[in-house]
């Protein structure tokens, strides 16, 4: 596999993994170096994934790997990412109208879910993937996953409608 | 699409129920701007799932290996000049070896010259006093 057939499979997916990998370390910097390392790791184990049926699956799950142990060193290191860590960069002061204060919210709702809610949700409702490929993404049983989608989405609603009522944000 | 059919799908997108297609239709409707105002928090959901999906890796990609220092050459050069140097540093002690012996050995045969000698004067004086004693005697005879 030459490189430009390597980047022809790669290029279609690179940002799904750098959205996955984005919503699990939350940081740009982060999600970025992860990105590359994943490609230079794919490109690495070029003549084994030519053989796969498929290759995005299989990147979004190393993908999903590389990221748990990611977060496990940085909970080795006593470092936690939280959202007020680093800006997102839509957020600019000027621009707090509610409406778009309220989609962003979504980002920080997300950002409280358990793990594996969030990659799922990351995988379905943002990457819409269909249940098939997300099970063999995150190596889990389809009852399980919908369950897992199902709170999560629950979950969002429910803080969102609480939010909005109160007119807390 | 009718309101009541929206409503519909909403229930069955929070069971995690819905086909891609369904879920494709509810986006369509709550992107749309035109959302029933008890929806309205699923128009924020909708509308921040689309704005996600806009994020990209804008990084190039690199495929090259990092840097990595090559060690087994590495190793190679310095094993190599290890057995250089041992090699050399033998024969340097070799020569310094027995240089030392060699002075060890002069030392001792010099020593041995010089009670040699001392020995050998102090032959030479018996043997002096003896002619004086034979001179003595003969003056006397005579």
């Amino acid at each position: 596999m030459k490189q430009s057939d390597f980047l022809k499979v790669v290029l279609p997916f690179k940002d799904k993994v750098f959205r996955l990998a984005k919503r699990l370390l939350v940081s740009n910097e982060e999600a970025e170096d992860a990105t590359q390392e994943l490609l230079f790791k794919l490109w690495k184990s070029k003549e084994k994934i030519a053989g796969y049926r498929n290759v995005e699956a299989f990147a979004m799950t190393m993908t999903k790997n590389y990221c748990y142990d990611r977060l496990k060193s940085k909970q080795a290191n006593n470092l936690t990412l939280v959202h007020s860590n680093y800006k997102e960069n839509e957020t600019s002061l000027d621009k707090k109208i509610e409406y778009q204060d309220s989609v962003n919210q979504v980002h920080v709702l997300i950002e409280k879910l358990p793990e594996q809610q969030k990659i799922i949700i990351q995988l379905r409702d943002i990457e819409q993937y269909d249940f098939e490929e997300i099970c063999i993404m995150v190596d889990m049983k389809p009852t399980a996953v919908r369950v897992a989608l199902s709170r999560a989405r629950k979950k969002i609603r429910e803080q969102l409608t609480k939010n909005h009522n109160y007119g807390v944000s | 699409m009718e309101l009541a059919n929206i409503e519909e799908l909403v229930e069955k997108y929070l069971d995690a129920t819905t086909t891609l297609q369904e879920e494709a239709t509810l986006k369509n409707y709550f992107t749309g701007g035109n959302v029933a105002i008890h929806l309205q928090e699923y128009a924020y959901l909708f509308n921040y799932f689309a704005t996600a999906k806009e994020e990209q890796f804008k990084k190039t990609i690199n495929l090259a290996p990092k840097k990595k220092r090559n060690l087994t050459w590495f190793s190679a050069a310095a094993s190599i000049a290890l057995f250089v140097s041992i090699f050399f540093g033998k024969q340097q002690y070799n020569k310094h070896e027995q240089r030392k012996e060699a002075q060890r050995i002069y030392v001792q045969v010099s020593k041995g010259l010089a009670l040699l000698s001392s020995n050998l004067k102090k032959g030479e004086q018996a043997v002096a006093v003896l002619y004086t004693y034979e001179n003595t005697i003969n003056k006397i005879l005579k």
